[in-house]
């Protein structure tokens, strides 16, 4: 496509605000593993049953000989899974060592710089609503009717690998850091509020709303996968977009646009 | 040529990334260069919770939500000799000692404690592991107690002193102890429970008496009481962090 002109697209709010968030989510996501790992299983309602079985996911090292192995059990099924979760390095151990901070044992160490980072995120994204609602970026994610009506046609450009390079968001950027912003994030920041047994006190209605403690923990665990796969199509975007190009824009704030777009 | 430069900085921060989580490794522990920075979200979300929370109270269930036992953590049996032989007599000659910042230091027996008012409650029992487990638990409120003993205008704090031996390291032996503050203290729901599914508190579970302070953490419910201290403060106390785990790393405040 015809380049067209560099555009100035992306404010310093927008550009700093993702920045740390992509810090704090680094760092929420490994100290969570972390924390995962000091009791690696997943439970549905208000409580763990140790006597009667609600787990929906468990992660586990089981003796075989003279051999560790490490066992993942999802519903009723059960994989081995040593090397990587249950057992690794001949360790028992949930998630490994290079996926968790720090990457020694320490659920203390990991609950301190989780929550460190849970505030900084928090802060961060009221900076962020206040700066957009003012500034009027909350409009740039918020898909319109007409932006749903090219929604087809955008699924479509996307999986021929046909990228704009447009002044607006396309509708499937839309949908997509809406889902974070507006979705993902305050599920992280609610689930999490709802495990806090103080939070519990104060705001008993959480534990309705997300169906338990346990509950709360689980939902908590897979909206975590929903970013992580969110990051994983996001990385993939920017490399087929042109990786340079959308760089400078987070960064600099400018962003070359197709000819005619100016 | 911009792409090039572009490409080694995008290396170059990859790289730093790896080396800064062995770096972060050593910085974040308890002591490290980093560790008093990130612990200083600790005593924001302290402050926050007690402002939005008050003394709201915590979630109370019904005796359908008792699904199963209490779910016993930390030490299960203390193997301290005085302890075994107070258990062995049913605990007839243990005694709870208030002490400290106190007009008037007490000595009770278990019969006085269960002279007193008793209060039950069906309370959601949350480790810091993740876990959590409902049960039933009976005792009388600590504000009671302390009433009776009328802490002193510096009291800030209450320690529990427990029986079991946690820890044998070559520094010695460590037995368990906790603090809150005043405010957990009086909260209506923080009791001292001798009974546990309307039967006596198993040793297991922390018999004869442990304390239960329901908008925190497991760990804060220190258990095998036998000696409840009023202080200005917790310099003097283990490490000086106020409990044997936040000597350990954790937090003090175990609200979250």
């Amino acid at each position: 496509m015809p380049q067209g002109p560099l555009i100035y697209r992306q404010r310093i709010w927008t550009r700093a605000t993702h920045w740390i968030w992509a810090i704090c989510l680094f760092f929420l996501m490994l100290t969570g593993l972390q924390i995962f790992n000091a009791f690696p299983s997943l439970h549905i309602g208000m409580e763990s049953g140790f006597d009667y079985d609600n787990a929906i996911l468990s992660i586990g090292a089981v003796q075989e000989g003279d051999a560790l192995r490490g066992v993942t059990r999802i519903g009723g099924m059960a994989f081995d899974t040593t090397g990587i979760l249950g057992v690794s390095n001949g360790e028992a151990r949930a998630f490994p060592s290079w996926a968790t901070i720090p990457s020694y044992t320490s659920l203390a160490t990991g609950r301190v710089i989780h929550f460190f980072f849970a505030w900084v995120l928090v802060g961060t994204l009221l900076v962020w609503l206040v700066a957009s609602a003012v500034n009027g970026h909350l409009r740039d994610l918020i898909p319109t009717w007409a932006d749903l009506k090219t929604l087809p046609r955008d699924v479509v450009d996307h999986a021929r690998l046909r990228i704009h390079h447009t002044r607006r968001y396309s509708v499937l950027q839309k949908l997509a850091y809406a889902g974070v912003l507006f979705v993902a994030l305050p599920l992280m920041i609610l689930t999490g509020l709802t495990m806090s047994p103080s939070m519990n006190a104060t705001f008993p209605w959480l534990l309705d709303v997300f169906g338990g403690r346990q509950t709360a923990r689980t939902i908590h665990f897979i909206v975590m996968w929903a970013l992580v796969a969110f990051f994983v199509v996001h990385m993939v975007m920017i490399l087929i977009a042109g990786a340079f190009n959308e760089m400078r824009s987070i960064i600099t704030g400018w962003y070359r646009v197709d000819k005619g777009e100016e | 040529m911009q792409r090039r430069r572009f490409l080694t900085a995008a290396a170059g921060v990859g790289l730093m990334g790896l080396s800064g989580c062995k770096v972060l490794d050593t910085a974040a522990k308890p002591g490290g260069s980093l560790r008093g920075v990130i612990m200083s979200a600790s005593g924001l979300t302290y402050r926050t919770q007690r402002l939005l929370g008050g003394d709201a109270l915590a979630p109370e269930f019904t005796a359908a939500d008792i699904r199963q036992g209490q779910k016993p953590n930390g030490t299960i049996n203390p193997s301290d000799a005085d302890y075994q032989t107070l258990a062995s007599a049913g605990f007839a000659d243990w005694r709870l000692e208030v002490v400290g910042a106190v007009e008037k230091p007490l000595t009770l027996r278990l019969s006085d404690l269960q002279a007193m008012p008793a209060r039950t409650q069906i309370t959601r029992h949350d480790c810091v592991e993740g876990w959590s487990c409902i049960a039933k638990w009976t005792g009388v409120q600590l504000a009671r107690v302390l009433d009776l003993a009328r802490p002193k205008a510096e009291a800030r704090f209450v320690v529990f002193h427990c029986m079991d031996t946690i820890e044998r390291s070559l520094s010695g032996l460590v037995k368990y102890y906790e603090s809150i503050d005043l405010r957990d203290a009086v909260h209506p729901q923080t009791i001292l429970a001798y009974g546990l599914n309307d039967a006596p508190l198993p040793v297991a579970n922390g018999a004869p008496l442990r304390v239960r302070v329901e908008r925190q953490l497991g760990y804060k419910m220190a258990k095998y009481l036998h000696r409840i201290e009023l202080v200005a403060g917790v310099e003097g106390l283990g490490d000086g962090n106020g409990s044997y785990w936040a000597d350990r790393g954790y937090e003090w405040y175990a609200g979250i």
